[in-house]
């Protein structure tokens, strides 16, 4: 099966016709001019897809969702707002291979049956939103976009938006409100948009990576595209990952990957920097738990832990995490848990809308919690404090948000208990911000292993 | 139509209705309490999450458990549906923890607040707040600022409710105001240097649920629970013209307009009636107004008891106290 990343290195790839060289393009012709827009549908329902952005909701079910009777027009949205702490993988194939979105794109659009599409690129992502918009330009010129796209009575505008600059722009719901013109504040839900999305109308939002696959389910059928990966992980996922590696880096790999492999074999990661110990894994993005060496590597059944969606989250969020986005956050023996916590709640802190009230006030307050703690100024009840302010944000919030930034703090106090009991007991020892640098913290639990 | 049982509590109600309007046909304690929707005002709801509950049973059809709690402001009825209210741990855990974020930002100068005595986070933390806080942080803080010459914004009493900005999108001609900023650092604030002046922007001080719109004609003038709140009206062009007079002696301190059981205005009133006639005489004057017997603008003033209403209490408290027997509605959270 064709890879995203295949041609990755081809020089000029970024261009038309260097990317109509490599077999680009093929799906829009296969689709538009042999293939019923049910059945390209079909094909993505049988390639087990699921969605890249980090829900993981399969694709075909969604899009088999939309309200294919409602008279009003039909939206495809593509999210390319990735904010998330430690994902950078759609920055990296928008920028090395456009085309492989705008393909993605149409095929996708002619399957939904939607006339005007949109990508909604990050704020921050000013050049990719121009290079996008050339890679556009000139799938136009080339008859693939516009009025009657390679002859066939088929027609698709595609515009790409510069995001609101703002995480919660991401959240789908607020992305619609901030695409119509609005603040981008999540929308309560039901109704969902396939439903009632953009302008009301039934819309797909699907994440850049998602959409960018359909192009070779389509070419070598979802069937083909099933055979890659394990069970109800189809296919490949690009990672991103970061942290204390030797290869940091946007890596496909095929799901099913051990982590083990992904993290010491020289074709990824290239094991941990400086010779150091692995002492923790965020593994898909900021918002899923944290875990320890040993339980990325293995499961807590003694099984080899996998870059699945099932195998990441084996024991649920006791010993388990998610795969998330795909950002892969690697943290060696120096890495201070508290510290790294502190960073990603003031991330959640600074970027929640503010609309309801357990995730505007309960961010901030663990904020300042953590950050009293990893200054040398907290008491051992804050420990149970954080526990409980982010069991009171947890499921109680209109967007997932709330969620994402209550599990990171949840997970890091489960796993790594004494590490904030040690700030705690020993503040001399911590105010030096690279405490952990000069000198590890040790326990038994956390260095066991690898 | 749909049945619905709340905390044991049947009812039949019309199709659409949300889980809070049903409860609200019963009555009483099942109620959960709402600082952001508000009936009068359309798509407000689902940001405070005080009125969180558990759906035990989806529906008749579809007997599943929703997997979170709801806002039932927002939450529409299914025939057969199950909900569970006060008559659940996990729901009264999750409402404490969200009084409890509410209130640490809240300023608490409720002795020089004007909405004390008639302020729904007072009666809400009465209810369900803890005696003591956990937060030892600093409070955010705003300045106060005049929006428009009658009103006086104290952002940092404000809750987010967000109703009024409905008010501005639903009740006057020209929106000049909203939420600015995000997350904790939000605020309240007109476009720059606009003030807040059309016929009914004064509505957005009955609708905020606390002390951060407040009567500029009123400020600081008597506590509400030493004045004296007569229902009134007059003949007026542009609005109902029912209003409320609160009342010292002949003097009248402040026109509002009438709040329904749930602190809800039905009935807008425009900003003439409002500011413009303060003077006994303006008014054809109704009668006393009733005010629940919880409140605290009620104490030393007698009512004599509704039997009627006593005796359908009485039969729901019954009725209640049978349901809270059941096994499935006794459970704790998991
Ligand atoms: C706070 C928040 C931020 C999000 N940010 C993104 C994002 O940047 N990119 C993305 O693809 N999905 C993001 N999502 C997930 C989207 O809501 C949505 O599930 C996704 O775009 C669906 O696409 P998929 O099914 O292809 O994954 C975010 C969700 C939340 C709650
Ligand atoms: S959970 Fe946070 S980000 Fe999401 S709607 Fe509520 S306040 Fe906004
Ligand atoms: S000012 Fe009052 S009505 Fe407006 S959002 Fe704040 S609390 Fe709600
Ligand atoms: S009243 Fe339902 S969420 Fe505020």
């Amino acid at each position: 099966m064709a890879r995203l990343l295949e041609h990755i290195n081809v020089p000029g790839i970024n261009t038309f016709d260097v990317y109509r060289k490599h077999g680009g393009y093929k799906s829009v012709e296969k689709a538009l001019k042999t293939m019923t827009p049910d059945e390209v549908t079909e094909e993505v329902k049988k390639s087990g897809l699921r969605g890249r952005g980090g829900a993981g909701f399969p694709a075909g079910m969604k899009w088999s969702f939309l309200d294919r009777k409602s008279d009003k027009p039909r939206y495809l949205v593509c999210n390319a707002d990735e904010s998330e702490p430690g994902t950078f993988k759609d920055r990296y194939l928008m920028e090395k291979i456009p085309h492989v979105l705008i393909e993605g794109m149409i095929t996708s659009s002619y399957a939904l049956g939607a006339k005007t599409s949109y990508i909604y690129v990050r704020g921050e992502y000013m050049y990719i939103i121009r290079i996008l918009e050339k890679a556009i330009e000139e799938a136009r010129a080339n008859g693939f976009l516009g009025k009657n796209i390679l002859g066939t009575d088929y027609s698709l505008e595609l515009y790409v938006q510069p995001g609101g600059g703002a995480y919660i722009c991401g959240e789908e719901t607020a992305l619609l409100e901030s695409l119509e013109g609005k603040r981008g504040n999540p929308r309560l839900k039901p109704p969902f948009p396939a439903v009632a999305g953009l302008y009301a109308s039934p819309t797909v939002v699907n994440n850049v990576e998602t959409i960018s696959a359909v192009c070779s389910i389509v070419n070598e059928s979802g069937d083909e595209y099933a055979k890659i990966g394990v069970g109800k992980s189809t296919g490949t996922k690009l990672i991103s990952a970061s942290g204390h590696i030797n290869k940091p880096g946007v890596y496909e790999i095929e799901l099913g990957l051990p982590v083990e492999e992904f993290i010491y074999s020289d074709q990824y990661c290239g094991g941990i920097w400086k010779g150091r110990k692995l002492k923790a894994v965020v593994a898909g993005g900021s918002s899923v738990p944290i875990l320890p060496a040993e339980l990325i590597l293995k499961t807590a059944k003694g099984e080899p832990r996998l870059m699945s969606y099932e195998s990441l989250s084996d024991g649920g969020f006791a010993t388990g995490t998610m795969l998330g986005s795909g950002g892969f956050i690697v943290m060696d023996e120096t890495a201070c848990i508290v510290r790294n916590l502190w960073t990603f709640t003031r991330f959640y802190h600074h970027e929640s809308c503010g609309q309801c009230s357990p995730c505007r006030e309960g961010t901030g307050w663990m904020e300042k919690v953590l950050h009293r703690i990893e200054h040398g100024h907290g008491h051992m009840e804050d420990i149970d404090l954080l526990v409980d302010v982010a069991k009171k944000i947890e499921g109680n919030t209109i967007c997932p948000l709330g969620d994402a930034a209550a599990w990171p703090v949840a997970s890091a106090i489960r796993h790594f208990r004494e590490e904030f009991e040690y700030h705690v007991k020993y503040p001399e020892k911590v105010k030096n911000p690279k405490h952990f640098e000069l000198e590890p913290f040790r326990s038994e639990k956390v260095l066991a292993g690898v | 139509m749909a049945k619905v049982t709340i905390d044991g509590i049947e009812v039949e109600v019309a199709d659409g209705t949300t889980i809070l309007n049903a409860a609200r046909q019963i009555g009483g304690e099942v109620v959960p309490p709402a600082m952001c929707y508000y009936s009068s005002l359309k798509d407000t709801g689902g940001k405070c999450r005080v009125c969180l509950v558990k759906v035990t049973q989806g529906s008749a059809k579809d007997p599943r458990p929703m997997p979170k709690l709801v806002a039932s402001c927002r939450t529409p009825v299914m025939d057969g549906m199950v909900v569970q209210n006060i008559t659940s741990q996990e729901v009264l855990e999750a409402r404490k923890g969200v009084v409890e974020f509410l209130l640490i930002n809240h300023p608490l100068d409720c002795p020089i607040c004007d909405q004390a005595g008639e302020c729904d986070l007072q009666n809400l933390a009465y209810e369900h707040g803890a005696a003591k806080t956990r937060y030892e942080e600093d409070r955010r803080t705003f300045e106060k600022i005049d929006i428009g010459d009658k009103i006086k914004l104290h952002m940092t009493r404000c809750i987010l409710c967000y109703r009024c900005t409905f008010v501005a999108d639903q009740l006057t001609n020209e929106r000049v105001h909203g939420v600015i900023n995000r997350g904790d650092a939000s605020e309240i604030s007109t476009y720059i240097e606009k003030a807040v002046d059309n016929e009914f922007s004064g509505n957005m001080i009955d609708v905020c649920p606390v002390g951060a719109l407040t009567d500029k004609t009123f400020r600081f003038k008597s506590r509400v629970w030493f004045t004296k709140p007569l229902d009134a009206h007059r003949n007026c062009d542009k609005c109902c013209g029912k209003v409320v007079l609160w009342t010292k002696g002949d003097d009248v301190l402040r026109v509002s307009a009438r709040k329904d059981q749930y602190g809800e205005v039905k009935e807008y009133i425009c900003n003439e009636c409002r500011y413009d006639h303060k003077n006994m005489n303006d008014w054809t004057i109704e009668g006393p107004r009733h005010i629940d017997k919880h409140s605290v603008i009620s104490q030393n003033h007698y009512e004599k008891i509704d039997m009627q209403k006593l005796k359908l209490d009485i039969e729901r408290q019954i009725q209640f106290q049978k349901g809270k027997q059941l096994p499935e509605t006794n459970q704790s959270p998991a």
